[in-house]
């Protein structure tokens, strides 16, 4: 079917509306990579065959689920936020969690109203709590803003059905109405800034392409990151995964504005699941009119080509990501002219990350104007991140720029794991920093985060309990970007390889006094002279360690002692004879067989075997492993 | 355009860069990865100067074989700030190949004696200007590129092999700054890139010159004459001399 019109577009949604409403069971089992770490795919199978034993009708196919007399529908939909409980199931808007395969009968039957549901599979707080049944109950939902994330985890990514549904291309239709420089103006008064992490203003950068088109006469380009590669970070892959739609439906108002007829998508390699799904909504698009000539019947045409990425993280550099569509080797190039004057193939070239295009859609819908109520006097609207590392609560959420860490990392990521102190929390990956406790309060924001040392980034937040060491970290971030710097200029590839030196020296107790300052002298004049972003930023971790925990750095170098107890050559572990109850955990757990002692009985550890492999710490219940001071 | 480099006026066509324009003024920078004839890839980042545009006057560190000129613009190639970056690029090129004599000169000249780094393992006197697989890629055969990435990336064939593409023309190891890549030439063959070449002979006195490989290929791609190189300079020389003496030119 072709859409021409927004009628085309109401009358399709209110289609799929009447036709929903015979499907009388609909399990959504969450497709983020952590649920299907979890074995969500299993469970779907599991629910798809206990549903056919118990004689329901399915389909898996929510397209044809609609036309058909089916009862029952079981699919995958994206990430549906809280990775830590997973595998999720969202059935008939209830959210069932840690649902395992052996639960698959017990659902269907609570599902067609044979039995009541499992307590079991409601989220509760603690243990003891009351089970939840709804999202707007649980706080980890319940303090989030959902713009870009909006329809992810309940929309059916493989569907366009779905999308129109729930009110998807209404906004790009809307722009239609509106001539390109409106569009920009929009854009631009919303406030929306770039979500890759520069956090450049979305409609100036626009704008600037107009411009540089227009004065050179020639095409332009619309080309969108997909290359998320910071550790921690999967906003951009759960979107593309669960809504590549919306990726979409911003492109193309994007391209519309600027005047360009041909956008590339550049998604990362290990992604596989976004390509394909991409490809298909590439495909749906086109077949339904929202790609290719003629648009909504105006004389505006536009394809997207997708361009899969070679596993390179340098990659997500504009430069180096624009070299990789032409074909040449992914290495980035001085920006000292910008690519919206000379991109890719040397034309103006419009280059935004995933989640900026999918916050465009939202601005130009008909609560658009609301997005700039939301966040800070310089950085509107929301931004999605990863919740990884010690928190209770791991998983993806959105909230109001300008929501301080502290509610992020308790209130909705609901605390340390094992009640830990917190330490620190890295924020913007591999160029970003770690921020200590003392910087809790503070609003996320682009300029807040980097007046600290630290960066937006993509949207990685790891959060980090005392067992987590600072060098280590430092040391982890840096050997990352070793392995990932592309070589080409000298203070980055050789710099990082120093600097990864220098800190191995530090954590094997080796380092002397001066080992600190030469560290920062390089890492300062790396960040100085060093090509690309990548290799600029590529210092920070280091540097904001440095800056908020200097005293641990210290520490390692003059009293050889890792207070954390992870550098091996500086850390004894010993057990505390108040605590240890004997239980023989840590006893079986010693890959040396360095623990002796028999049940009941304190047990005590051979330093001369012990090879800090902390596997004891992980295992004790009563916290009796500890670092020798 | 008029700019000032060093507190001095400098007159510079708009297409200048930094460098082109310092240079032609008798302003010297130091630089390992730039030639007149290739396109820049601010790789070495030696060049570095720092650059003070009037609209905010903020100085930034850039490279100056990269940095279009501009007017009102003023750089400063001998500042504390480039001073130190260069030193410290400088030193980093030295943990690799810290016994090369252009490198130990040049850090020598910029206030390094010797590396203060520890010497990576797989050091080498590469220090990937990319200059030979950018005159490679000038000549139009692409026989040799940057392969792998970080410390580990080197100057190789496609897929480590020997190169299918090279016509032995020797182009990178005459333009490797640090003598790295290998060309050993003997009177009847040419080896580089682990590939032997058959070198073509001088039809009147049989000494040796170019590969023959190079010979066709020349002829085949850039529209010489099919008796180019059949001679050595010398015996075309006298060639040439003899037919003038026979015209009576003296």
């Amino acid at each position: 079917m072709r859409i021409r019109t927004a009628s085309d577009l109401s009358q399709w949604a209110e289609h799929v509306r009447k036709r929903e409403a015979n499907i009388s069971i609909q399990i959504k089992v969450c497709g983020g990579a952590g649920c299907r770490a979890a074995g969500a795919e299993v469970l779907r199978d599991a629910l798809i065959q206990a549903a056919g034993e118990q004689q329901r009708k399915i389909e898996i196919d929510f397209d044809k689920c609609l036309e058909s007399d089916a009862n029952t529908f079981i699919g995958m939909t994206g990430c549906q936020g809280l990775c830590q409980a997973g595998p999720l199931i969202t059935m008939n808007g209830e959210l069932l969690v840690g649902v395992r395969p052996k639960d698959a009968a017990d659902v269907i039957r609570a599902a067609s109203g044979e039995i009541s549901m499992p307590a079991r599979l409601y989220y509760r707080s603690n243990p003891g709590g009351t089970p939840l049944k709804q999202k707007s109950e649980i706080p980890f939902y319940a303090h989030q803003e959902l713009l870009a994330l909006k329809h992810c985890g309940e929309l059916l990514p493989q569907s366009l059905a779905s999308y129109v549904h729930l009110g998807g291309f209404t906004a790009l239709f809307n722009a239609f109405q509106k001539s390109p420089e409106e569009v920009i103006d929009i854009v631009d008064a919303s406030g929306l800034r770039g979500r890759g992490g520069g956090g450049f203003p979305t409609g100036r950068k626009w704008r600037s392409c107009v411009d540089a088109s227009k004065a050179g006469d020639n095409e332009c380009y619309i080309v969108c990151n997909g290359d998320e590669g910071d550790p921690g970070a999967f906003m951009d892959c759960a979107l593309m995964e669960g809504n590549p739609f919306v990726v979409l439906e911003g492109m193309i108002i994007g391209a519309y504005a600027i005047g360009a007829s041909q956008g590339y998508i550049y998604v990362r390699n290990e992604y596989p699941v976004a390509v394909s799904r991409l490809r298909k909504a590439i495909v749906m698009c086109r077949e339904a009119g929202l790609l290719g000539d003629n648009i909504f019947d105006s004389d505006f045409s536009f394809n997207i080509e997708l361009v899969r990425g070679g596993g390179a993280f340098v990659c997500g550099e504009s430069s180096a990501l624009m070299r990789s569509i032409e074909g040449k080797i992914g290495e980035p190039t001085s920006k000292y002219i910008r690519s919206t004057e000379q991109g890719l193939f040397g034309l103006p070239t419009v280059l935004n990350n995933v989640e900026t295009f999918a916050c465009v859609p939202f601005i130009l819908s008909e609560s658009g104007s609301r997005f700039s109520k939301f966040g800070t006097e310089q950085s509107k609207g929301t931004k999605a991140f990863c919740l990884a590392g010690c928190v209770k609560h791991t998983g993806l959420v959105e909230v109001p720029m300008g929501t301080t860490l502290r509610d992020v990392i308790f209130t909705i990521g609901g605390g340390i794991q094992n009640d830990r102190p917190f330490k620190a929390v890295q924020t913007g990956g591999p160029s970003g920093g770690c921020l200590p406790a003392e910087k809790l309060d503070l609003p996320v924001d682009f300029d807040e985060l980097t007046q600290v040392g630290s960066m937006m980034g993509s949207g990685g937040m790891i959060v980090m309990d005392d067992r987590s060491c600072m060098v280590d970290v430092a040391r982890y971030f840096t050997r990352f970007l070793l392995g990932e710097s592309c070589g080409k200029c000298v203070p980055c590839r050789e710099g990082l390889y120093q600097l990864h030196t220098l800190l191995n020296g530090i954590s094997k107790g080796i380092a002397t006094k001066r080992t600190l300052d030469d560290i920062e002298l390089l890492a300062c004049e790396m960040k100085k002279s060093a090509l690309c972003g990548l290799g600029k930023s590529a210092p920070n971790p280091i540097l904001s360690a440095l800056n908020n925990f200097r005293d641990e750095f210290e520490e390692h170098v003059n009293l050889k002692r890792c207070r954390a107890g992870v550098c091996a050559g500086l850390t004894t572990f010993v057990i505390d004879e108040t605590k240890c109850t004997g239980c023989l955990r840590c006893k079986s757990g010693c890959p040396v067989d360095a623990i002796s002692g028999s049940a009941n009985q304190t047990h005590v550890i051979d330093e001369q075997r012990c090879i800090r492999c902390g596997a004891c710490r992980q295992v004790c219940p009563d916290d009796a492993v500890q670092v020798a001071k | 355009m008029i700019l000032r480099i060093d507190g001095k006026q400098i007159e510079a066509k708009k297409w200048d860069t930094i460098l082109s324009a310092a240079k032609r003024n008798g302003i010297s920078i130091p630089s390992l990865c730039h030639h007149d004839a290739l396109e820049n890839v601010g790789a070495c980042r030696l060049c570095v100067v720092e650059v003070k545009t009037s609209s905010n006057g903020e100085r930034k560190l850039v490279t100056a074989c990269e940095y279009k000129v501009a007017p009102h613009i003023e750089v400063f190639t001998h500042s504390e700030a480039v001073r130190r970056s260069r030193q410290t690029t400088l030193d980093l090129l030295l943990a690799r190949a810290p016994e090369n004599k252009l490198l130990l000169d040049l850090s020598r000249e910029n206030g390094v004696e010797s590396t203060s780094y520890s010497t990576s393992p797989d050091a080498n006197e590469c220090i990937l200007c990319y200059l030979c697989t950018r005159a490679c890629e000038k000549m139009g055969c692409n026989a040799i590129s940057a392969v792998g990435r970080g410390q580990g990336k080197s100057i190789q064939p496609p897929f480590l092999t020997v190169p299918d593409a090279c016509v032995g023309c020797g182009s990178c190891a005459a333009i490797c700054p640090t003598g790295f890549i290998e060309m050993i030439d003997m009177p009847s063959k040419r080896v580089i890139w682990g590939k032997e070449f058959e070198r073509a002979k001088c039809e009147s006195c049989g000494a040796p010159l170019i590969p023959v490989a190079y010979r066709e290929w020349a002829i085949a791609n850039r529209e010489l004459p099919e008796d180019y190189y059949l001679q050595c300079q010398e015996c075309k020389r006298k060639e040439l001399a003899s037919k003038f003496s026979g015209l009576g030119v003296s």
